[in-house]
């Protein structure tokens, strides 16, 4: 049963490359954007490196949940889903995971290249990959909160930014965090293992957040 | 202390009175609006009251 | 008849009984802010001394501590509101929620401005990324997002239901916000500072502090009581107009 469902949202989100690739392409631009706005030092590259990728990773998230619940919400399957036999959370959780197969594997996927662009070590770029593999999760799964919140608003599109801000900024700290310190040689355990938690706080709860949400946007 | 040493204060009166100036500002202008609001929502409502009382009096097409 | 009457609290959770409260609170708690604070700032200025390490600009503190302390209390009594508003659906919970927070916000951008204007002469900039000022930023935010949120809906319901929920979202995150900033100042800069340290308090700047926390929370009160009418008003109008439209589809 919940196999079906993921393959469905699955197939139904690969049916909308066209938003897939957008939100690439946006990650891709807004990495560049960087160096090519502030300066190609490679010293200075390497220090903005972590804030920059994962600030690019944190805007094209932004950018995907837009997507999450809009074109359910208008043709009516969204309140469907609501209804059906299946726990709601359980539903959510689901489509939020396919949603970050599409939307936030890929990045972490591309963070490498990104890596590369600014010079960053062998090791850098995994502890760097690494961070964005547990960090884009939550940030799909609280970005979701959000989504939720003001689906179908018309000129929503700086309001959900301003509304995730305040639950980006500590898993950015994070983040960008366990980057820099690796590249000072300092241990990076605290971090992953602080964002582990995160990851697992945010599986566990957010659905249900998200649910509430949801109830509260369709009522 | 004469005025004009309490308005420099020590070369820090930019910083001082910058501060508790735009502060008074700012609450004076959320009085004003606060009040405004409420004054404004009064008399609608109590028109809107008077000219249903009239209408209810003479009828619908009153 | 008993000689003591028992004041029945709930039933202020009833629109029509808070709105003459308020009419007859709102004056006092007014009056007794100007007051406050004009005591509080007299001895802020003339009794207490100059500091010798911060000369006069540490009288900046009378102003942005107050502040600060009340942007973080206000958004507490306003995520407290919200839960009620929520959870219980008690209309008057999400009035006051809903009028609290302009006052909450611009505490806040006080705190922030103020912080700025005292870290120039201090510290020589005007603004520190220490674990206060950023987290008082992020409040700001927060309380943005809950006005932004707000007033984005068009369904009241909706609205109120959604800011609430974002309210409650948000208080959860405030320590989560505060202790990640404290983290990452310790992180780059070894050891966290803020304005606020570095003068000592003789009892004189303590009384002009306490001073003027009461006259900050005196004029919350009443100013969130005005706006709280204010509210109370509009929304009657807007039940009035439908009842007559139902009342005229009978006819």
């Amino acid at each position: 049963m919940l196999w079906k469902l993921f393959s469905r949202d699955m197939t139904l989100f690969m049916h909308r490359k066209q938003d897939v690739v957008t939100v690439l392409g946006f990650f891709l631009i807004a990495v560049a954007l960087f160096p090519l706005g502030i300066s190609s030092d490679p010293e200075l590259l390497k220090t903005i490196a972590p804030g920059a990728i994962w600030i690019a990773a944190l805007f094209s998230t932004v950018l995907a949940l837009d997507r999450l619940f809009s074109e359910d919400l208008d043709d009516g399957t969204l309140e469907q889903q609501m209804l059906m036999p299946v726990p709601i959370a359980l539903l959510l959780l689901v489509r939020l995971v396919a949603h970050w197969v599409i939307t936030g594997l890929p990045l972490v996927l591309l963070a490498p290249l990104m890596g590369l662009q600014f010079g960053l070590a062998f090791n850098e770029i995994v502890i760097l990959t690494l961070s964005l593999l547990i960090g884009t999760p939550v940030l799909v799964l609280l970005g979701a909160i959000g989504a939720a919140l003001t689906v179908g608003l018309k000129s929503s599109g700086g309001l959900v930014t301003l509304l995730l801000l305040p639950l980006y900024v500590p898993l950015l700290i994070l983040g960008t965090s366990a980057v820099t310190s690796a590249m000072n040689g300092v241990d990076v355990t605290a971090h992953f293992s602080l964002m582990g938690a995160a990851l697992l706080v945010s599986l566990v709860l957010s659905p249900f957040a998200v649910a509430t949400a949801l109830k509260i946007t369709l009522d | 202390m004469d005025i004009a040493e309490f308005l420099h204060m020590g070369g820090h009166g930019f910083y001082i009175w910058g501060s508790y100036g735009t502060a008074l500002f700012l609450v004076l202008v959320e009085v004003f609006f606060v009040g405004k609001r409420r004054k404004k929502a009064k008399e609608q409502l109590e028109q809107m009251e008077a000219e249903f009382a009239r209408v209810d009096n003479q009828g619908i097409s009153g | 008849m008993s000689a003591t009457r028992r004041i029945h609290w709930m039933k202020y959770a009833s629109a029509s009984n808070f709105y003459p409260l308020a009419n007859r609170l709102a004056p006092i708690f007014m009056g007794l802010a100007v007051v406050l604070a004009v005591i509080g700032l007299y001895i802020g200025f003339f009794v207490a001394p100059v500091d010798y390490q911060q000369g006069n600009s540490y009288r900046i503190m009378f102003l942005h501590v107050p502040a600060a302390w009340m942007s973080m209390f206000i958004y507490l009594l306003l995520a407290m509101y919200a839960i009620i508003s929520l959870v219980w659906r008690v209309k008057m919970a999400d009035i006051m929620a809903y009028s609290l927070a302009p006052t909450g916000a611009m505490f806040t951008f006080i705190a922030l401005l103020t912080g700025a204007l005292w870290g120039r002469p201090t510290w020589g900039t005007y603004w520190i990324w220490d674990a206060r000022l950023t987290s008082e930023l992020l409040l700001l935010f927060l309380y943005l997002g809950y006005m932004g949120l707000y007033s984005a809906i068009p369904d009241r319901q909706r609205a109120s239901r959604a800011a609430s929920f974002l309210a409650i979202v948000g208080i959860v995150n405030v320590p989560i916000i505060y202790f990640s900033v404290i983290w990452w100042n310790t992180l780059h800069q070894g050891s966290s500072f803020s304005v606020s340290e570095g003068a000592s308090m003789t009892s004189d700047m303590l009384s002009a502090l306490l001073l003027m926390t009461f006259a900050c929370w005196a004029y919350t009160i009443a100013i969130v009581l005005r706006r709280a009418q204010a509210v109370i008003l509009e929304r009657k109008k807007v039940a009035l107009w439908a009842s007559q439209i139902s009342k005229n589809k009978e006819t």
